[in-house]
């Protein structure tokens, strides 16, 4: 199927900003991933560096800068839009950058040309909280329509336009025929505009240094096992935990961490750095210390007890003695400069089972094996973790080697069946994005005693997910004639709509009238046969509590 | 003022002239109906008496069968209702045989725009400005985000890529009162003299608007043809086709979409939209501010679309206005 406008259809590249927008156009409406690929390889190819690189980053998310945030975006709206129209725009686009393009009065009068893009992200580079309310209208004022939504999408980071970091690598993989894990692994080497990865991939220079640096490697991750049965003589089970997964790289006299999404999170959890001394790099899901997951010697806490600890940018000293940090390791790719990626799983496993001890026990353990004789004996294991904070179970191909990315048949996640209750929706508010204008995030409630009796719902969550699309526009239009009040952006409807709710686990909470906080909440059925008082009371959901 | 405008009563399900007991646009069956075009959300069967203009009745006809008590009434001619109101007819420029219906009672003049808008179209004439007291205004891109595009523009979008892609065809979801013959006339302006194929649902309304003296060009039904027949053509079909299997008969269709909701970028993600044509029978915002402005009534009431944008302008302009909830008109049904 042809997509949209072939890049080369345009005129002759000039490496401007308009050019950059055509593409995110015409990648906002192709469907077909090949054409996406397509569409971005064929960029790479044709624009001159540092501009395609400054691109590159900006559609796998690279870019960041500190000054430009939607806030600043708002406040140049506000002396240009009046705020209630504004406000009423924004809300039904469900997109700043966009309404803001959208809105952006024409300038009179002459204009300076439009940017490049590397002059706009040196631009946007240099504007710091004070200047950028002249700056940044400046810069819009030498856009069109296209230009300005493209700006300000690589200008605030989140482009949402369908295209993944793993996609934008692989175009460039396929831009320029290298192989798209070789350009994983140099990826993490380097920074924007990735000057040295094009001279490696269009020039044929020597790649990347990756030796010596502190270098996040991907993460092999895992598919639900859904219905497969597998084996337990191929396959190793280990409980799934609940905290985040990390790498832990010491290279060089330097250790640093990195979430799962290869983040830089080194300064949150300061005490995990001196612990480990040797060259490494480690697999494991970071926890907090507490008595629930594996037990009370050792164990960990909840993962609402790590959430106080994630996200800050500085930790005090209460919080490292409150909440000490570990990490409960379960690979290793590297160790003293040997790479065991290309090893099995059960020689890695050896091989961080001999390692693990020349670590200090305060920070690290060794996630243990689930030993079962059949999958049967491993299902009737799973089935009676009492141990409310464990998800579930982990299997492992036994002789899988270390693969970035989501290889079907090597790892499987075999989530526990979650949680069940029926709730009532009473209010809505429109999604973002793909679903913007829909009513699509819902806050409900359950009944605070018998609702026959005069009980009122207390709200106990917000999900906005776990529907189809013909779902959602039912819900939609189910919210729109049921309307019973504004409040800004929100609608509260009529209490008619039951919602049968799946979650993890549900906390305590102070934050929530209700009490109590659900963990990963969603839509699992949306019950239109129920009626609203037949829907769960608060006590239900109290029972479940796990702490 | 003797009557102080009670005579003119918004429900939810319409607008009620009291003194003559007439309904405007009323979305249930009436005894009297006065109706401002053929589209489902302002006509529908099963009225005992249905004024409109020649046109409109008989796109209803077509539609929704109704021929029963049938009342035309020229643009510019005024009827008298009984209790003492006139209606006058005044194009409004949306679709063949559209009309702001202007209602004179005791002295008070109310006009009532149905839908509108204010850009050229070869296929109905234009929209006149008229003096009122009070304006019922629609307001479906009442948001300043709305700014329909020159037609052109939007029209060379799709020629463009016929040239740039002359193995496949251009696959046009437009409704079809209205909007599908309007984009075959702006491509027949635009030079595009090919034959336009029709999904068979756009057949008889095309035709309607040929007896009425629109000049739509060679049309053929994709029923009559094959696939490579069509190559290189633009294909015309109701927006609800664009997905159906329907489509897999067409050779490597684009996939575009004529509507104001195309603006934004979600909206036609949202439709799989490969081509979003900005492409609208209705109003922008800068067309609705415009015309409030131009007939400057004494009151505007605001229905139809997104009422609270177009009453917030007109507070911050000294206007004075309200909206209205008319059921059925929420819905987004461009």
């Amino acid at each position: 199927m042809p997509g949209p406008l072939r890049l080369s259809d345009a005129k002759k590249k000039t490496n401007r900003v308009e050019e950059f927008a055509a593409l995110i156009d015409a990648l906002v409406y192709t469907r077909s991933r090949n054409e996406k690929l397509r569409l971005i390889a064929e960029f790479l190819r044709t624009v001159a560096d540092p501009d395609r690189g400054w691109a590159l980053a900006a559609l796998t998310d690279g870019l960041d800068f500190p000054a430009v945030k939607s806030s600043a975006i708002r406040n140049a709206m506000k002396e240009r839009v009046d705020p209630v129209l504004w406000a009423l725009s924004r809300d039904f686009v469900g997109d700043t950058a966009e309404t803001a393009s959208l809105l952006w009065p024409e300038p009179i009068g002459d204009v300076e040309t439009p940017p490049g893009v590397a002059e706009a992200v040196d631009l946007l580079g240099t504007m710091t909280r004070s200047s950028v309310a002249t700056e940044l209208p400046r810069l819009l004022d030498r856009l069109d329509s296209s230009g300005r939504y493209a700006l300000l999408k690589l200008a605030t980071g989140a482009m949402r336009i369908g295209i993944s970091a793993r996609l934008g690598k692989t175009a460039f993989a396929q831009a320029f025929d290298v192989s798209v894990d070789d350009v994983e692994e140099y990826w993490h080497a380097l920074a924007p505009p990735y000057s040295e990865l094009f001279a490696w991939a269009a020039d044929g220079a020597e790649p990347p240094d990756t030796e010596n640096v502190p270098l996040f490697r991907p993460f092999m991750l895992a598919h639900p096992l859904e219905e497969a049965v597998v084996s337990m003589e191929d396959y190793a089970a280990e409980w799934k935990w609940d905290g985040i997964r990390v790498q832990l790289v010491h290279v060089a006299g330097e250790t640093r961490l990195y979430s799962r999404s290869g983040d830089d999170i080194s300064a949150t959890f300061p005490e995990l750095l001196d612990a480990l001394q040797i060259p490494a790099v480690l697999d494991g899901e970071l926890l907090v210390r507490g008595n629930v997951q594996g037990g009370e010697a050792g164990g960990a806490a909840s993962f609402n007890a790590l959430q106080q600890r994630l996200g800050r940018k500085t930790v005090s000293k209460k919080m490292l003695a409150e909440a000490p940090a570990f990490v409960r390791l379960y690979d290793s790719l590297l160790i003293e400069g040997q790479d065991l990626r290309e090893l099995g799983w059960q020689e890695r496993r050896a091989r961080l089972e001999q390692f693990v001890p020349r670590l200090p026990e305060s920070h690290f353990d060794i996630s243990q094996i689930v030993h079962a004789e059949s999958f049967e004996e491993l299902a009737e294991i799973r089935e009676s973790a009492r141990d409310d904070a464990i998800e579930g179970l982990m299997l492992k191909r036994r002789d899988a080697p270390y693969i970035a990315g989501r290889k079907t048949g090597l790892w499987y996640k075999w989530k526990r069946d979650p949680l069940l209750v029926d709730c009532v929706m009473m209010y809505a508010q429109r999604g973002s994005g793909k679903r913007s204008s829909f009513y699509s995030d819902y806050t409900f409630g359950c009944w605070d005693g018998d609702p026959d009796a005069g009980a009122d719902l207390l709200p106990v969550g917000k999900a906005y997910s776990g529907f189809t699309d013909a779902e959602l526009k039912k819900l939609d239009r189910f919210v729109r004639q049921n309307t019973l009040n504004r409040f800004g952006p929100v609608r509260e409807v009529e209490r008619a709509m039951v919602l049968e709710v799946a979650f993890d686990s549900v906390h305590q909470s102070k934050r929530h009238k209700s009490g109590l906080a659900m963990r990963f909440p969603r839509i699992h059925r949306i019950r239109w046969d129920k009626p609203a008082h037949e829907a769960d009371r608060i006590e239900t959901l109290r029972n479940l509590i796990s702490n | 003022m003797a009557a102080d405008f009670s005579w003119i009563q918004p429900h939810p399900h319409g607008i009620y002239v009291a003194p003559a007991d007439c309904w405007i646009d009323p979305s249930r069956a009436v005894d009297n109906a006065l109706v401002t075009h053929g589209h489902a959300d302002h006509a529908r069967g099963g009225h005992g008496k249905t004024v409109a203009t020649p046109e409109t009745l008989a796109i209803m006809k077509l539609r929704y069968a109704t021929a029963d008590g049938a009342t035309p009434v020229a643009y510019g001619e005024t009827l008298s209702l009984k209790g003492g109101v006139d209606a006058t007819y005044i194009p409004a420029g949306h679709v063949l045989g559209s009309a702001q219906i202007l209602l004179e009672h005791a002295g008070e003049r109310v006009i009532v725009t149905g839908d509108y808008k204010r850009r050229p179209d070869p296929t109905c004439p234009p929209f006149e400005v008229t003096p009122c007291d009070i304006l019922i205004t629609e307001a479906t891109f009442g948001l300043p985000v709305f700014s329909h595009p020159p037609i052109r523009q939007e029209i060379a979008k799709i020629t463009d890529r016929l040239a740039a892609y002359p193995d496949a065809c251009v696959l046009v979801g437009a409704y079809a009162l209205g909007k599908a013959q309007r984009v075959i006339a702006e491509l027949r302006a635009a030079g595009h003299h090919d034959p336009i194929y029709l999904h068979g649902a756009m057949e008889k309304m095309c035709r309607l608007y040929e007896e009425h003296g629109v000049d739509l060009g060679e049309l053929r039904l994709v029923a009559d043809h094959d696939k490579d027949a069509m190559r290189g053509s633009v294909v015309v079909c109701p927006p609800s086709a664009l997905n159906d299997r329907w489509s897999r008969r067409l050779p490597d269709p684009i996939t575009a979409m004529a509507s104001g909701w195309m603006r934004v970028r979600q909206r036609a993600r949202q439709r799989n939209v490969e081509l979003p044509l900005i492409i609208s029978d209705h109003a922008d915002w800068d067309e609705l501010t415009q015309t409030i402005r131009e007939v400057d009534p004494s009151e505007s009431w605001i229905t139809h679309g997104r009422e609270e944008a177009l009453l917030r302008w007109c507070q911050l302009n000294q206007r004075r206005a309200r909206a209205l909830a008319l059921v059925g008109r929420e819905e987004e049904d461009e």
